[in-house]
């Protein structure tokens, strides 16, 4: 168990333009369970396997439990690693995939087998320690791939998008497992994904990247809340962040002609981040023209135009739809964005007016 | 699948007796006299002096020296045939591992290389090898007869295939746990490659086993025959005032078809195996 810290790291692959990853600082605190998040090839990968030792770091520097590892092996890093396909070793059985690692340390024999049983125990993989891993479903498969990594009792878990080759009703119980796992263990980690939702239920602090770059760390609902970005307000959420152009003129906060709030930003063009379930759809506010609904049982998300703008409304009521709905929205929770940069700017909301029934 | 009717049983009997049929033909004009194959021709029943002729050639010194033996010249062939196929197994399963996985310069060319001498057979350059063992004194020796043939281009090009066919993850997850080069290659790929290393042991034994010219050249010394120069050296030494003692070549040949039959009987099983139940 250790603290990890990353100062500057960045990626150029040899032979590649640009850089994969760039100047990522980050401190992750010991027994944090860390979240990369971001679309594909924006870097996470490439990130943890520099940390991993994978990958030759082209700058920075990567620091587990303070001791900078940069020139390391991975295996003297004291790093686990999961991967996407499992890369169990096809030919050993359960109990000596899982032992594989600590056997390679001359760990003592009776050592390795009491924590191979105890993690077989934990993962209730006890029936299949004899078996060989083709014959394990996919599930079973990820959990010795998990096991491998627990024996090893290491300083940091790395996982790289292990759930994705799993079916949507296994994600989920096996995302609870891992999440569960972890805590008990205490074992700092940090996990890749592309998947916000995993992201969101796993992480105690989720960092955003985009094109190589950090676009946002904080805990989840923070993240969700503030969005630091429109990028990050697009990716993190589903349904997505609604993000739409608005005006500030004379201290008014203008979506399509439509007074929002009075605010005492500069004026000019900005974008306004609206998240589905802050917005209502009610006897007074702004017609929408419904487009098309999408019903999820709990609530349905309405979608629909307010002049040229998309918007996204979650509605619990269930009540019949007309074709135009009224919608109205707490100005507290607006979340504005520079419309040239689309950073996060912060709304400064004139006191006396706040809140105002749109 | 379509039904199987009489005539398609006809076709594969009638195949596979034509294909039995020479064999069985040794087999068989190997349990006669010599004198009687050579005024009746070849036998397709049992005669009765199997035995004493399968003794004879086992047993027999015959040759110049009087030293060579049946026996002798079955372990000869036997030392020949899996010194040819472990050594090929061996060279071009480590040549493969260091072109697929370590990064080194002109790696693939090399590669491109040893692929070409594919196309070099083994009399194109008899002479310069002949040559080169000649200076090293390794004529009249097993290193001799053996070492120069070990490179395997069609081996090397087998096992680069299959390198290159197993997941990198394999490699990383065992960097992470702690084994390095030697061990990746000992505890991973050669286990990973059974089914690769029984089909060449297969060819290669074959191979080795019926190599007649090279030896033929590289060995005067008669301690170094192998059955096939038995089986020539036969019908050789008679031939003239006598009848070739045609049996004893029969049987010879019968006794060198056991091997190879029993190699590919035991391998194939595990190689048909290792493909039904793919290990990746
Ligand atoms: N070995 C490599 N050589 C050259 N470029 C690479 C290499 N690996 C990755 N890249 C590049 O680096 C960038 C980041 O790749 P990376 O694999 O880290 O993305 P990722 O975020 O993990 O994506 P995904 O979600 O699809 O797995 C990509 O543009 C990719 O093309
Ligand atoms: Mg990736």
């Amino acid at each position: 168990m250790a603290n990890l810290s990353l100062k500057g790291v960045g990626k150029t692959y040899g032979g590649a333009q640009q850089a994969a990853v760039t100047g990522i600082d980050l401190d992750i605190a010991d027994g944090e369970f860390i979240v990369l998040v971001g679309p594909s090839g924006c870097g996470k990968s490439s990130l943890l396997r520099m940390i991993a030792g994978l990958e030759t770091i082209s700058t920075g520097e990567v620091a587990i439990g303070g001791r900078v590892v940069n020139r390391l092996d991975p295996a003297e890093r004291d790093i686990a690693m999961v991967f996407q396909n499992y890369a169990l070793y096809p030919h050993m059985s359960v109990r000596d995939n899982m032992a594989y690692g600590l056997k390679n340390r001359r760990t003592p024999k009776a050592e390795i087998a009491q924590r191979v049983e105890e993690a077989a125990r934990m993962l209730e993989l006890g029936p299949y320690l004899d078996r060989k891993p083709r014959a394990l479903s996919g599930g079973q498969r990820q959990r010795v791939a998990m096991g491998r990594a627990i024996v090893r009792q290491p300083a940091a878990f790395l996982f790289d998008e292990p759930l994705s080759n799993l079916d949507a009703r296994l994600r989920v119980t096996m995302r609870m497992e891992i999440r569960r796992l972890q805590k008990r263990l205490g074992t700092t980690s940090v996990y890749v994904t592309h998947d916000q939702l995993e992201a969101m239920t796993l992480a105690d602090r989720l960092v955003v990247l985009n094109g190589g770059r950090i676009e946002q760390i904080g805990a989840p609902l923070e993240v969700y809340r503030r969005p630091a970005s429109t990028f990050v307000a697009s990716f993190i959420g589903a349904p997505a962040m609604s993000l739409v152009d608005a005006q500030i003129e004379n201290g008014q906060l203008l979506l399509e002609r439509y007074l929002l709030a009075h605010v005492g930003n500069a004026p000019g063009p900005v974008t306004l981040g609206l998240r589905a379930e802050e917005l209502r759809i009610g006897p007074a506010g702004i017609p929408m023209r419904v487009e098309h609904v999408e019903e999820l049982g709990a609530q349905r998300i309405v979608h629909g135009m307010i002049g040229a703008q998309r918007l996204s409304v979650a509605d619990g009521s269930g009540a019949p739809l007309s074709e135009t709905v009224l919608v109205s929205v707490d100005p507290a929770r607006l979340n504005l964005f520079d419309t040239a940069t689309g950073r996060r700017s912060e709304l400064r909301l004139t006191a006396a007016q706040a809140p105002l029934p749109v | 699948m379509q039904k199987i009717k009489p005539f398609d049983h006809l076709v594969l009997i009638l195949g596979s007796l034509f294909l039995c049929l020479p064999v069985v033909l040794a087999l068989m004009s190997s349990t006669h006299g010599a004198v009687d194959i050579h005024s009746n021709g070849l036998y397709l029943t049992p005669g009765t002096e199997g035995w004493e002729t399968y003794k004879k050639v086992l047993t027999h010194r015959g040759g110049f020296t009087g030293d060579v033996t049946g026996l002798l010249m079955l372990g000869n062939s036997l030392v020949m045939g899996l010194g040819f196929a472990v050594g090929k197994i061996v060279l071009s399963m480590m040549a493969a591992y260091a072109l697929v996985y370590f990064r080194f310069r002109f790696a693939t060319i090399l590669f491109w290389m040893i692929f070409f001498t594919l196309l070099l057979p083994l009399e194109v350059r008899i002479m310069p090898s002949y040559q080169v063992m000649a200076d090293l004194h390794l004529l009249n020796t097993y290193t001799g007869l053996i070492l120069p043939l070990l490179a395997s281009a069609t081996g090397t090009f087998f096992f680069r295939q299959f390198f290159r066919s197993v997941p990198d993850e394999l490699l990383e997850a065992a960097r992470i746990d702690g084994a390095g080069p030697v061990k990746f290659f000992l505890d991973v790929l050669v286990p990973l490659s059974r089914t690769m290393m029984a089909a060449i042991f297969i060819i290669m034994f074959i191979y080795g086993w019926n190599q007649y010219l090279w030896p033929l050249l590289m060995t005067t010394d008669e301690s170094f025959y192998t059955l096939m120069r038995g089986i020539k050296s036969i019908l050789q030494v008679w031939v003239g005032s006598q009848i070739p003692d045609y049996n004893e070549a029969f049987a010879l040949a019968v006794l060198a078809m056991i091997p190879p039959v029993a190699v590919v009987v035991i391998f194939q099983r595990m190689f048909i195996k290792g493909l039904t139940e793919s290990d990746k």
